[in-house]
């Protein structure tokens, strides 16, 4: 709690940048999420947690526009979005999904360069003769990705196909991909799923550096307790589509209702 | 170590991102390239230029403007032929009815109508995927080819139906003849042979930018390219787009350049099938594959009706009729399980073991 404020003073959580307001989300006759609030200010890291089929992902799907839900609104920027995935992306919402979203035919490099798709505006004629706008942006960007690729410390799988790289690896190419992106609010959804203990540090460090050194804004999914009481600022608790607890890792750690529904089941 | 890799370091981006990176590459294409400008027109004699060279670039080009469209943005088409007819009509509506133009504009323009074409029945790809766009796309090739044989505009009222290309120069009365029947052989290859260049070289640099990789993003996950920021529409119609005009380019110089008349029995289903084919045998998402499988699946036939000659053997020719189906089928079959990168995959295989030689590892 203390460590919180002295970053509030320091300036890394700024005003609020996302709200949530009362989403409800059906789907038939199931509830993913009902009448769901909370928000998430600029440069915090923002975790949501809850046992499976609680809603989590549900929520990032409706954040960066994959879902509509019934009722309720999201506001980015303090702005009301009824968004769509590819002006979610134009706004700066990036994301990574639970079960790994690359794209399997291409190398790494060219997955991490997709992320610049929309910084980059050469027309398709100065493309196809490799001239002008074209070579000039391809060689830009390319500059900008080789410095994610340093950061992510995946210099030496740069040429290989993303379909032959261990579980892992994928997970950080992904993550490389959607800071490409330079988001202004980064999702992501269970990135140390299936990771041994050692790369889940190296995924720590790397989601703490980004919103360190870069100030992105990440709400973060994850089922390890440990690692989100370490990283987060601030916790919401789902299950079964309902919000539990919202609050400081602590809080939400002693909240009875949490540790009935949560943390007495998982562990 | 006959074929280098190793030891040759790029230290800039520049030419890390280049075409052919690796020296021995650049100077195989810049010999290649070379000497089909120079030394095919030499020594190819009447049948090696008239009926091998210029109907395989030919088909190489439309495979091209296919495997864009399948190979890396992963949307099967059966229309091939249908857009090669488009590009051909419209070509010879341009040339006859605007004679001022430039018969290369009129070839360009033949790309340009088969572009829009495309466009119009690559709309329902948002919807429907995989064999159902296929279906899709067939319907296109028997409408438009029932349209462009009922529609008598397009052949300007012909009576045979069968229009013949008349000799068009280069410039509009300047130049050589580059089409028809009086054109010469060396003229009208080397004239495919430029749109063929220019169209490779176009279609690796757009694979090599950021049009290639939406294109590829599409092909591989389609929700992920989403929330990248691809508008899956926008993509998937400049794919059909792009594929259909290097189709419609190919169809016209089918026309043209070949076999001299706009002759709707070679815009048939059998040529989707062809060129479909190709780009399974050459390689999908693969331009150099492209060359590889036209040139294979059309000197395939030929091959296997010379080979008992030069064997010496005595084989029926319904027999070596039946002979070719069989063999293209059992390669067909081969390279989907196998190898489904084609020709191209082997040749980089094989360029991968020159690389060790003589070491076997
Ligand atoms: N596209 C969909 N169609 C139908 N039901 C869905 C869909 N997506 C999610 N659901 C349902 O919504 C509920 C919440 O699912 P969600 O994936 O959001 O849970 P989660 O909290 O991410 O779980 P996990 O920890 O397993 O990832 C589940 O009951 C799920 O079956
Ligand atoms: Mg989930």
């Amino acid at each position: 709690m203390s460590e919180m404020m002295a970053d509030n003073e320091n300036g890394r959580i700024g005003g609020e940048l996302l709200s949530v307001d009362n989403i409800t989300l059906r789907f038939g006759g199931v509830k993913a999420l009902t009448d769901i609030s909370f928000n998430i200010n600029k440069g915090e890291i923002r975790s949501i947690i809850g046992p499976n089929g609680a809603g989590k992902s549900s929520m990032l799907n409706v954040i960066n526009g994959f879902y509509k839900p019934q009722e309720g609104t999201i506001r980015f920027k303090g702005k009301n979005v009824n968004m769509k995935p590819d002006l979610a992306a134009k706004s700066g919402i990036a994301r990574t999904f639970q079960n790994i979203a690359l794209f399997k035919g291409m190398s790494t490099l060219d997955n991490i360069m997709t992320g610049r798709m929309l910084k980059m505006k050469a027309g398709f004629l100065s493309q196809a003769i490799y001239w002008g706008r074209a070579q000039k942006e391809e060689l830009e960007n390319r500059a900008f990705v080789e410095e994610i690729i340093d950061f992510l410390e995946i210099q030496s799988i740069r040429k290989t196909p993303v379909g032959r790289l261990p579980y892992g690896l994928q997970k950080r190419v992904e993550l490389a991909r959607a800071l490409a992106m330079e988001p202004e609010l980064l999702l992501l959804d269970e990135p140390m799923a299936g990771m041994n203990l050692e790369e889940k540090e190296d995924m720590s460090r790397y989601i703490i550096d980004v919103n360190e050194y870069f100030g992105t804004t990440i709400a973060l999914i994850e089922h390890d307790m440990g690692v989100v009481m370490d990283l987060s600022d601030r916790v919401v608790v789902l299950d079964y589509g309902c919000k539990l607890a919202d609050g400081s890792p602590d809080e939400v750690s002693s909240n009875q209702a949490v540790i009935d529904a949560y943390l007495g089941v998982a562990h | 170590m006959i074929y280098r890799e190793a030891g040759e370091f790029k230290t800039s981006y520049a030419a890390d991102q280049g075409l052919l990176t690796i020296p021995m590459d650049r100077w195989f294409v810049i010999g290649l390239v070379l000497f089909a400008f120079i030394g095919m027109p030499l020594v190819g004699d009447e049948y090696w230029l008239g009926s091998i060279m210029i109907p395989v670039l030919i088909l190489a080009i439309a495979a091209m403007g296919l495997n864009i469209l399948t190979g890396y943005a992963g949307q099967l088409s059966l229309g091939t032929g249908a857009f090669m007819a488009a590009g051909a009509y419209m070509a010879y509506k341009v040339a006859t009815n605007l004679s001022f133009l430039p018969v290369p504009v009129a070839i360009l323009a033949g790309g340009g109508f088969s572009a829009m074409i495309g466009v119009l029945f690559g709309i329902p790809s948002l919807r429907i995927k995989g064999f159902y766009l296929a279906v899709a796309t067939l319907a296109a090739q028997f409408f438009l080819l029932w349209l462009f044989t009922h529609v008598d505009w397009f052949v300007n009222y012909n009576l045979s139906g069968v229009p013949a290309i008349a000799d068009y120069h280069l410039f509009v009365d300047w130049g050589p003849l580059v089409t028809g029947a009086q054109a010469s052989v060396e003229a009208r290859y080397l004239f495919v042979l430029v749109f063929a260049v220019f169209l490779a070289l176009a279609a690796r640099n757009m694979a090599r930018c950021k049009i290639g990789r939406s294109w590829m993003a599409i092909r591989d996950m389609d929700i992920a390219a989403e929330i990248i920021g691809i508008r899956p529409l926008h993509t998937k119609l400049s794919a059909f787009a792009i594929s259909s005009f290097y189709c419609g380019v190919a169809g016209a110089l089918w026309a043209f350049c070949f076999i001299n008349n706009v002759e709707p029995g070679a815009y048939e289903i059998e040529r989707s099938f062809q060129i479909l084919f190709m780009i399974i045998i050459g390689g999908l998402g693969s331009i150099l594959g492209s060359f590889l499988g036209a040139a294979f699946i059309f000197l395939l036939p030929i091959t296997l009706s010379q080979l008992p000659g030069w064997l010496g053997l005595d084989v029926p020719a319904d027999v070596i009729t039946h002979l070719e189906f069989m063999v293209m089928g059992v390669l067909i079959i081969f390279f989907l399980i196998v190898e489904p990168h084609g020709l191209a995959r082997l040749w980089q295989i094989a360029k991968e073991k020159l690389r060790r030689w003589p070491f076997p590892y």
